[in-house]
């Protein structure tokens, strides 16, 4: 844009038309490491929430999100059976298609949900017209708590042991076949 | 034997590539006519010889050729004929032939439409296009060679992953492509100029029609990728801000800036530098999205198979291309001359702003895209920037853009009043206050009620344009017609392009009053939606060439009128494991009925189904918006003055543009 301004001094020319290969430079250096840590296995954009696993919920107390309650990081590890955890908005697209199927998950497991950076008032209509699958919901409007459980978009579903402790989870809509064949018989295996 | 056939043309192909980017250099520099004029014969070649390969694979998906591991991993008997064809650039393999093929026919088209460029440009333009496809050519010959042979060749394929076996996907790939291959062209010229180390207004005429061209095949690819994903994903949305996506709209903004700057340098022989580093900047825009998505890097709903050791080649080839350029760009750009100085409130002032809004959607696009594997990697933190964050940043930006858009054809070159534009525009504003109070009413969100007042002056705006550059209402239809015909067609490319604009946002502020409703209901059961009464009347299953279905019957009645049926369906395929839904859409063009079945429960005795019910208004204008915008650009490119490339017979009807 500089032919709009008066014409700098040569030197200061020279170092603005050189700024572009510096930036592509870094960039290009930013990915060589990303690549050779996805050979390694040290960066891997596709499963960033392996150190979550297994581990205990991290420290969180979210306020009520209309029509449910809400609930904290006390809640989660004082419970003796297993609960599913949702993220979700009522901006994305893929929690609308993923909600027939809590529907008919929660009367086997019961399943709390998380309010993602939304307005009370649109999580609440997106609650109320999708029929409402949670048995608790809670609201992360500044998306803080989503950082600390490594969430990546939503919908993101953790399944949580007892004592709170993260035992599985997907970055992507719940499907039948993924209650059928990963998280019933997970969530059995954690009852007894 | 056809795939060996293949397989070595594509080998002379990357050697002829390698030629026509060696050659036709040399030539240029030693003023050698002998070694310039064997560019366009070697462009030429490279293009059949990548054409023979090509239909080499095509013939192998077709006569059900198992031995190639490519056809073995992505076809099957069963197969429809089409998706046998379409299926061979469904793959990552066959898409980066396609690439290369694609990129050879833009060094074709150089080579026979650019005839009357100086023989100097048009052999390093070329031999820029030859040097590139050498690098791509070089890379699908030693990573992902799609003629590969597997042994014991199996009786049947694997099958095609049934989301992409769809007419709007299979014609999607080529138009995208051309999009982004297309910006090679302008890339080249940006390179010649450089080597030549001269940009005057000749190479901005020159370079704009291939920048247009460009830009209409990647309008119309994102449109149709954004199409795809509203009908065949099924989730009621038609844009999910996902790295692919932005892949493809990062470019997009660029070009468009770019196609605008280009006319700033062939008008005023201002913004050249500019220029080239927007053609720069566009193509490698274009190259890295393919790399990103490709290697993995972004976490990206649509599913490629990723390979961190093709990401490696491809990284090395764009530190070539993208490094070798900008290296070029830092040595040579400050010796080019800059243009004059000009006023704000002119032609070329509101191009500049044009520019500066356009790059920064640009910007902060790219920023959301990047930062989360940027973040991950410099803090090892996971950060997640959604639909808010893109949300927020681009509709703010995007609305003094299509604000200065109304404005910009209106205004004169060199220095403008601002009273006498205004004056031509004073309907146009009074229609968009109206828009402005009307949506109000209509609607509760702040930026979806600007968006629709914009819209609406774009489109009123472009044709306050036409009116006034006819005259009409003010001189007899027949004088009017008279100046419509001398009328240049890049003037109504122009105010298409923009009304097309118009038209987009408009259908994404209708789409941001779209309803849905899930319910689960036994047949002959209603619901109620956006007025409408929505009845299950019957489920039945049904047999497809591959796949199993189950075929809804929905009757969508309006005060007791029928206004229509839908059949929205499930499929399995066998041989995948895999279940589509098959979204029954009916569109009046002012909104879309939209449903979707969802899963079977209950006995078998009383069964109930799961229906997801949209009502999506005004969501057909959005594509229609994008298929006007290409249309306008091509309408363009039709223009007497861009065919026969000579400024002096344009003489004449520039004057009547200019009254």
């Amino acid at each position: 844009m500089n032919d709009t301004s008066l014409p700098p001094s040569p030197t200061r020319r020279r170092l603005l038309m050189a700024a572009p290969l510096v930036v592509a430079g870094g960039a290009g250096v930013a990915f060589w490491r990303m690549l050779s840590g996805m050979s390694r296995g040290s960066f891997d954009p596709h499963d960033i929430h392996a150190p979550a696993l297994n581990r205990p919920v991290p420290d969180f107390a979210l306020p009520d999100q209309a029509p449910g309650t809400g609930f904290s990081a006390q809640d989660l590890r004082a419970l003796k059976t297993p609960v599913l955890v949702n993220y979700f908005a009522s901006w994305c697209i893929p929690c609308v298609a993923e909600m027939p199927v809590l529907n008919v998950l929660k009367d086997r497991l019961p399943i709390w949900g998380i309010a993602y950076k939304d307005k009370p008032e649109h999580a609440l209509g997106f609650v109320q017209r999708a029929g409402n699958p949670y048995a608790r919901i809670a609201a992360d409007r500044d998306g803080l708590t989503a950082i600390d459980w490594g969430v990546s978009g939503v919908p993101e579903t953790f399944l949580i042991g007892p004592g709170g402790v993260i035992r599985w989870h997907t970055a992507s809509p719940i499907t039948e076949s993924m209650i059928a064949n990963t998280i019933m018989p997970l969530a059995d295996s954690l009852k007894s | 034997m056809n795939p060996e056939l293949g397989n070595f043309a594509l080998a002379l192909a990357c050697c002829l590539a390698a030629g026509q980017a060696i050659l036709p250099l040399i030539g240029a520099n030693r003023r050698d006519a002998r070694l310039m004029a064997l560019a366009p014969a070697l462009a030429v070649g490279q293009m059949l010889a990548l054409a023979t390969s090509f239909a080499c694979l095509i013939h192998a998906a077709i006569t059900n050729d198992f031995s190639v591991q490519n056809v073995a991993a992505n076809s099957a008997v069963s197969k429809p004929l089409l998706y046998k064809i379409t299926g061979v650039w469904g793959n990552h393999e066959g898409s980066v032939l396609l690439w290369a093929l694609i990129l050879s026919i833009c060094g074709g088209a150089v080579a026979l439409f650019g005839r009357n460029l100086p023989s100097a440009l048009q052999a390093r333009v070329i031999a820029v296009l030859g040097g590139v496809a050498a690098g791509f050519e070089l890379f699908c010959l030693t990573t992902s060679n799609p003629f590969a042979r597997v042994w014991p060749a199996p009786l049947d394929g694997q099958g095609m992953n049934p989301l992409l076996q769809d007419p709007g996907l299979a014609f999607h790939p080529p138009i995208l492509y051309t999009g982004y291959v297309g910006f090679a062209v302008p890339f080249a010229f940006a390179i010649a100029a450089l080597i030549e180390g001269r940009v005057d207004a000749a190479w901005g005429r020159w370079v704009r029609p291939w920048a247009v061209a460009a830009w209409c095949f990647l309008t119309c690819g994102i449109a149709m990728g954004s199409w795809w994903s509203y009908y065949v994903l099924g989730w009621g949305g038609y844009w999910f801000w996902d790295p692919v996506e932005n892949a493809s709209l990062i470019p997009w903004l660029t070009g468009t800036a770019l196609v605008h700057s280009a006319i700033v340098v062939e008008k005023r022989e201002a913004l050249k530098i500019w220029t080239v580093l927007l053609a720069i900047g566009t193509f490698s825009f274009s190259l890295s999205g393919t790399f990103l998505v490709r290697s993995g890097i972004l976490n990206s709903v649509h599913a490629f198979a990723n390979d961190p050791a093709r990401g490696v080649f491809i990284l090395g080839l764009l530190a070539v291309v993208i490094g070798g350029s900008l290296l070029l760009f830092a040595i040579r750009a400050p010796q080019l001359t800059t243009g004059g100085l000009f006023a704000p409130m002119s032609r070329e002032g509101l191009l500049v702003l044009n520019n500066i809004l356009l790059c920064s959607i640009c910007a902060v696009v790219l920023t959301g895209t990047m930062y989360p594997p940027f973040m991950s990697l410099l803090f090892g933190k996971t950060i997640s920037v959604g639909k808010p964050f893109f949300d927020a940043t681009t509709i703010p930006l995007a609305i003094p853009l299509m604000v200065f858009m109304g404005f910009g054809p209106m205004v004169p070159w060199k220095r403008a009043q601002m009273w006498p534009v205004l004056r031509r525009l004073w309907w146009a504003a009074c229609v968009s206050l109206l828009a402005l109070v009307v949506a109000t009413f209509r609607m509760r969100d702040i930026l979806p009620v600007l968006a629709t007042a914009t819209a609406v002056w774009v489109i009123c705006s472009s044709v306050a344009d036409i009116v006034e550059r006819l005259r009409l209402f003010r001189q007899s239809p027949a004088q009017s017609w008279q100046r419509a015909r001398g009328l240049p067609r890049a003037v109504f490319g122009a105010a298409l392009a923009h009304a097309g604009v118009g038209i987009t946002v408009l259908g994404i502020a209708g789409m941001s009053q779209a309803a849905h409703r899930i319910v689960e209901v036994h047949v002959g059961q209603s619901e109620m939606l956006a007025g409408d009464s929505w009845t299950l009347t019957e489920v039945h299953p049904a047999q497809g060439p591959n796949y199993t279905a189950l075929v809804a019957t929905i009757e969508v009645r309006h005060d007791g009128r029928l206004i229509t049926t839908l059949h929205p369906s499930k499929r399995t395929f066998a041989s995948q494991h895999q279940t589509t839904t098959e979204v029954a859409i009916h569109t009046n063009l002012m909104a879309d009925i939209y449903g979707v079945l969802g899963d079977r429960h209950g006995s078998d005795a009383d069964p109930t189904y799961v229906l997801r019910l949209h009502y999506n208004p005004l969501a057909p204008w959005m594509w229609l918006g994008g298929l006007i915008m290409a249309f306008g650009g091509a309408l363009s490119l039709s223009d007497r003055r861009v065919r026969v490339g000579a400024p002096r017979r344009a003489k004449a009807a520039d004057m009547v543009a200019a009254r």
